[in-house]
């Protein structure tokens, strides 16, 4: 556990961060750091310059406005897990994420910027038509969340630039929202994590959101569950057909590991849409 | 090329050049000799090296010294108040909260926050608060009911 | 003073809750030079070359050291010889083992150089530096496949990757018994590569004196002296008495640290090479792959029964796995400690096991929490639960049904061992009770009625602890004796040091020897220092394992009070001028009178000042006042335990949660029941966390595909309910304290408990075996079919 030699610069603005970025090829941002310093303890990356951009403050906070949840880039799961104002289903995404330790220092830009497939939150994000704002030499960016995660540790964001905001559409009326996952025994990420967001008017489904993340290999928006709920009644038996739909948008390519094979985590899919729709039903 | 930090500890300003890549937990262990939080795994899971920063218990194999520049840190050394020992310090020896000893500075001081910001636990939500520090002798019995006993005494 | 069965709070916790414990990786001597070792990638390599110079030119490096340079020695530091082997059972092959690979690398973690440097960031620096050129060898990791013919060859001239073989029992009646039983229930399984994870890493750290030619060898063991015999005559080659080893507060050990590791000669060899202390810290990676594993058997096992539920006879097949090398007392696992504890707590009049301790490309596999009881306890818990299932009866009956009876002690089994004592029965009546067992089985066919997945699992376990005694070891294959040492020292104030062969890490022998002292010498604890784990400070010991410091330690140390208490009368009888025979020890309050005279009472302080003047003492009596006894056991104990699980599986995942868990215990008569407790409570989680979690996995190749606690799942505070306790006490009549082992018995009970509750919970499915661990995936499968 002794990192490679780095060197290290502290950004006190996004222009500074930006300028830096520009000035150091093949540096890497460090936010809270809970994705990058464990990669760099196992010494499995070295990336020989680090940007700290950890105590921006415009980057920290919940704020709402205009329909929106606007959460800055260094805002640590623990405040999300703990925000009345975000959605149901990414505080309760932020508050399984790693453990109280984790979720005190991880931040929301640094775990969507390494794009784990087995993080929580690009699921959500997902789900929820999420709004990624980055900033570059540029100038800003805003991506949609199923357009910010391209692949396997992969995003959109381009050289030199960072991200800076997230938002979600605040809750409306009728609207419920939740997450659920199968944790793998050890490290507790996601080997199967669903996420759904439902807007019921009487028992009709009149918006749905839905995403499943841990198995592929980035966060996937589930367009045939989403399109097998709306319009239609809502009740224990549509919402169980819905979820087997799941199973026609995961794609050719399902990870595994020793914890679940990919049949496994395959079948789970299902089970844990239906487990999030269920939730999200019953907040709605 | 170091960096110049300054991080409060246990109440006492330390000042100190420092390579970036240094972890806090070696920053504390090895250039300040405060040997008490100890370091258990390489990836950030068993909670061994669990401290408070800036009011919050973080993983200090998880966090460069540069990045506590400024902070102020409390580990196990800090705990004990004018010789008294603090209310989950004397609760873990009261109720056998440990056995080999090793994972008892992070499991205080995580155990230290969750009682400070819910003084009324259930046994649940102490087992899901400890979920990131991890214990292989006690079976974590005895540390739940060390946590309720500390609780219960305004810890 | 009657501390002895108080629950009195730990004398050693105040510096562990202030952070001021005395772990080896908290040593820092002035010059300090740090250690860090490049590990092999590859299961299975012969090594080409080592290319070490651009890593020396380093700033910050000292040394750089290959196998090579070890074995043939440097101008200051001698050649080193291989790590010895201390059980050998008859025609073992003991492959060779150096410190450092020399010409082949055997398994993913096996050490082929060392870096010392001015830090521990530079040593890691200088790894990623020297490059190894490694020519791949085809490897093989499962035992039994190992053994088949055309499977590659660990070490070139062990054939067919065999170390050892070893049987126990009567063949021919045990395949009687199976060829005239009514059924016949047969299991074939396996029983996991377990990875200890002591939460502290091993760590070394070693100062050489070039004037004295004296080391000093800081090291994470569990017995020091054991330790400090092996570098002396195999590998370091420095005489005992130049070398000292000292394990002061060492964070855990559940078997892990009582072998002779590498590092051990690395550390101190490089120290004395470059004149300068060193220090090595495992990381947590390294521990995965160097750390003896644990377990790790595929077996075939039968057992004989008749209509009634009689139990007629039991044979069993193990191939062992022992990774790349024969590591310290491998061999002993899987033979003494496992096939001699087939017949459990029962009644079983024909067994026959046989074993074969296989080579293969992964991590040495030692003892590891249980040791081979555990395993023993798996095979027979799961035989017994599948002929109940066969025959429609409650695994609770069956098992009374073929229980020791309590009048039958000591019992002597088929299978070598003599139980000293036991009430198997009352052990039954009160699990029984405590769970309320009948209202568990209506519980769980309510549940069942209502589409849960509910099961309950019963076991009755045996251990056999405090390996004993030396003569008998011996022809088994020991290298050396199971007794154990201790020394009363009374100093003239009056105050105790007790010095003892024993070493804790985590047990609390600093609280319990000295109720155990106090006790029998009559005084307060706080006049009583237990010193432990410093081989310049204690008299040549045997260390901590088996459960086997109270039976053992302990009661050196109870002969050693004796011996005080009989020299404090003779001279109590001089100067009072009565003959000894009259004199009364009063041991409530560490005083000596003359019967029927308490009032004029000579006090214990009094006496011990009286030997130190040496003025008033017996005509012929050496001064001074201290004694040392070398206890040697004639026999185990035989703890014993009747456990009961209840699981629920959530039907649609797979995953399984422990509703209760049930258990008694019998650890003979008890020092300390806080303690006690708190070792049955952790040995049933570690126990638990075989049955659902841990697996130390290997892919084909011989890579560890669980090598970091990202992926080997520990168990966590969360995955448990409250253990509901409770205990009987059959002493043990053997030992001057009564006791039995307490320090495994919860693990060897809770594997099989848990198992068998989750095969009860899937027992409507028509699922009778999985293989542990009993992840969510399989059981998910068992359920569904699916394959």
């Amino acid at each position: 556990m002794y990192p490679p030699n780095i060197d290290y610069y502290r950004a006190n603005s996004v222009t500074e961060a930006v300028s830096l970025l520009g000035q150091h090829s093949g540096a890497k941002v460090l936010a809270g750091g809970h994705s990058l310093i464990p990669l760099m303890n196992l010494r499995l990356t070295n990336p020989g310059v680090l940007i700290d951009i950890g105590r921006i403050e415009a980057l920290k906070g919940i704020s709402t406005g205009n329909g929106a949840v606007r959460i800055g880039a260094l805002t640590t799961h623990a405040t999300i897990a703990a925000s009345n104002v975000v959605p149901k289903a990414l505080s309760e995404a932020a508050g399984m994420i790693g453990d109280p330790q984790v979720r005190n220092r991880g931040t929301i830009g640094g775990n969507i910027s390494h794009a784990d497939p087995a993080s929580d939150l690009p699921t959500v994000l997902t789900a929820l038509g999420a709004t990624i704002h980055v900033t570059g030499a540029g100038g800003n960016r805003a991506i949609a969340a199923t357009d910010f995660f391209t692949g396997l540790l992969e995003t959109a964001l381009k050289k030199g630039e960072i991200v800076t905001a997230i938002e979600v559409p605040m809750a409306g009326s009728g609207s419920g929202s939740a997450y659920a996952k199968l944790a793998n025994p050890a490290s507790r990420y996601a080997m199967v994590g669903a996420a759904a967001t439902l807007t019921v008017h009487g028992n009709q489904c009149t918006a749905a959101g839905v995403a499943v993340g841990g198995l592929t290999p980035k966060a996937t928006k589930a367009s045939s569950v989403e399109a097998a709920l709306v319009g239609n009644t809502l009740n224990a038996d549509t919402i169980a057909a819905a979820a087997g739909a799941v199973q026609n948008d995961l794609g050719d390519e399902i990870l595994e590991d020793i914890h679940a094979s990919a049949g496994y985590r395959k079948a789970m899919a299902t089970v844990f849409v239906q487990r999030a729709l269920t939730a999200a039903m019953e907040r709605a | 090329m170091k960096q110049s930090i300054s991080v409060t500890i246990n109440g006492v300003q330390h000042t100190n050049d420092v390579e970036p890549r240094l972890l806090l937990v070696h920053y504390l262990r090895d250039v300040l000799g405060l040997t008490g939080t100890n370091i258990g795994c390489d990836t950030s899971q068993c909670g061994a090296c669990t401290i408070h920063m800036d009011g919050m218990t973080v993983k200090s194999c998880t966090v460069l010294a540069v990045q506590a520049d400024g902070s102020s840190v409390t580990t196990i050394e800090g705990l004990a108040q004018n010789g008294n020992l603090h209310p989950l310090q004397q609760a873990f020896w009261d109720n056998h909260g440990l056995q080999c000893g090793y994972c008892t500075p992070g499991m205080i001081m995580t155990a230290a926050k969750l009682i400070e910001n819910n003084p009324n636990l259930t046994d649940e939500e102490i087992r899901h608060g400890l979920e990131g520090n991890l214990c292989r002798c006690t079976g974590y019995e005895n540390i739940v009911k060390s946590v309720q006993a500390a609780s219960a005494a305004g810890g | 003073m009657g501390y002895v069965g108080k629950s009195i709070k730990r004398v050693e916790d105040p510096r562990f809750i202030q952070g001021q414990g005395k772990y080896v990786a908290n040593l820092h001597l002035p010059g300090m030079a740090y250690a860090a070792i490049k590990r092999s990638p590859y299961s299975h390599a012969k090594i080409n070359a080592i290319k070490v110079e651009a890593a020396q030119q380093l700033e910050g490096v000292i040394a750089i050291f290959t196998g090579k340079d070890m074995l043939e020695g440097t101008k200051v530091s001698g050649p080193c010889g291989a790590l010895p082997c201390g059980w050998n059972p008859p025609n073992t092959q003991v492959p060779t083992h150096y410190a450092l690979a020399v010409d082949r690398v055997r398994h993913a973690g096996d050490g082929v150089a060392v870096v010392v440097a001015e830090s521990p960031y530079i040593a890691n620096d200088a790894l990623d530096m020297i490059e190894v050129d490694y020519e791949p060898l085809p490897a093989v990791v499962n035992a039994k496949a190992a053994t088949e013919a055309g499977a590659p060859l660990v070490h070139d001239e062990i054939a067919n990757n065999v170390s050892f073989t070893w049987a126990l029992g009567d063949k021919a009646a045990t395949e009687k018994a199976l060829a005239e039983a009514d059924h016949v229930v047969e299991l074939d399984l396996i029983n996991q590569r377990l990875i200890p994870n002591a939460m502290e890493p091993r760590a070394a750290v070693a100062q050489w004196n070039g004037f004295t030619e004296e080391m000093t060898l800081w090291t994470t063991s569990q017995n020091p002296h054991v330790i400090r015999l092996l570098l002396g005559a195999f590998t370091l080659g420095i005489p005992e008495n130049k070398l000292r080893v000292i394990s002061p507060d060492v964070g855990g050990g559940f078997g892990s640290k009582i072998f002779h590791y590498p590092e051990e000669v690395i550390v101190p060899w490089a120290a004395r090479a470059i004149n300068r202390p060193v220090k090595w810290v495992a990381s947590r990676s390294e521990s995965y792959v160097t750390d003896a594993h644990g377990r790790d058997h595929v077996t075939h096992c039968k057992l004989a029964v008749k209509n009634d539920g009689t139990i007629t006879g039991l044979y069993v097949s193990t191939w062992a796995n022992m990774g790349a090398y024969i590591s310290t007392f491998g061999p002993l696992i899987p033979t003494a400690l496992y096939i001699t504890l087939f017949s459990g707590v029962y009644k079983i009049p024909a067994i026959f096991g046989e074993m074969w301790g296989v080579l293969t490309n992964t991590v040495p596999v030692d003892a590891y929490r249980g040791a081979g009881r555990p395993e023993a306890s798996y095979l027979l818990e799961r035989l017994v639960d599948l002929a109940a299932r066969k025959l429609g009866m409650d695994p609770l009956e069956i098992r009374r049904k073929n229980l020791i009876p309590a009048d039958a002690f000591p019992y002597q089994t088929p299978v070598a061992l003599m139980y000293d004592s036991g009430n198997y029965q009352k052990l039954f009546d009160t699990a029984e009770e405590l769970a309320d067992y009948k209202k568990m089985r209506k519980d769980q066919e309510k549940a069942r009625a209502a589409g849960r997945v509910v099961g309950i699992g019963v076991v009755g376990s045996i251990e056999a602890s405090g390996p004993a005694p030396s003569q008998a070891a011996m022809a088994l294959g020991s290298a050396i004796g199971l007794w154990e040492s201790g020394i009363v020292r009374v100093h003239p104030s009056g105050n105790v040091s007790v010095f003892t062969g024993s070493h804790a890490h985590g047990q609390g022998h600093e609280t319990t020897f000295a109720q155990v002292v106090a006790d029998e010498l009559g005084l307060p604890m706080q006049a009583v220092q237990i010193v432990h784990g410093d081989t310049d400070r204690i008299p040549f010991g045997l260390g901590t394992y088996g459960s086997r410091s109270a039976a053992v330690g302990g009661s050196a140390l109870v002969r050693s009070a004796e011996k005080i208490r009989e020299k404090m009368i003779q001279i109590a009888a001089h100067q009072l001028e009565a003959a000894v025979e009259d004199m009364v020890y009063d041991r409530e309050n560490g005083s000596v009178y003359v019967k029927g005279s308490p009032d004029k009472a000579k006090a214990f302080g009094e006496i011990a000042f009286a030997t130190h003047t040496a003025n008033n003492l017996p005509a012929g009596m050496e001064p001074g006042l201290e004694a040392t006894s070398f206890y040697d056991p004639v026999n185990f104990t035989f703890p014993n335990s009747a456990h009961i699980a209840q699981v629920e599986v959530d039907r649609d995942t797979g995953e399984v949660t422990i509703q209760r868990y049930v258990a008694v215990d019998d650890v003979g008569k008890v020092i300390n029941p806080m303690i006690v407790n708190g070792q049955i409570v952790g040995g049933i989680v570690q126990g638990v966390g075989q049955a659902l979690w841990e697996y130390g996995q290997y892919d084909e190749n011989g890579q560890l595909l669980s090598g970091s606690m990202m992926n080997y799942a520990v168990p966590r505070a969360d995955s448990f309910p409250k253990i509901e306790a409770g205990r009987i006490e059959t002493p043990s009549p053997h030992n001057p304290l009564g006791v039995k082992g307490a320090g495994e018995m919860g693990t060897i009970a809770a594997t099989a408990a848990v198992a068998n509750a989750v095969m009860d919970a899937l027992s409507p499915f028509g699922v009778s075996h999985v293989d542990m661990p009993l992840t969510a995936e399989k059981i998910w499968k068992a359920i569904h079919g699916a394959s």
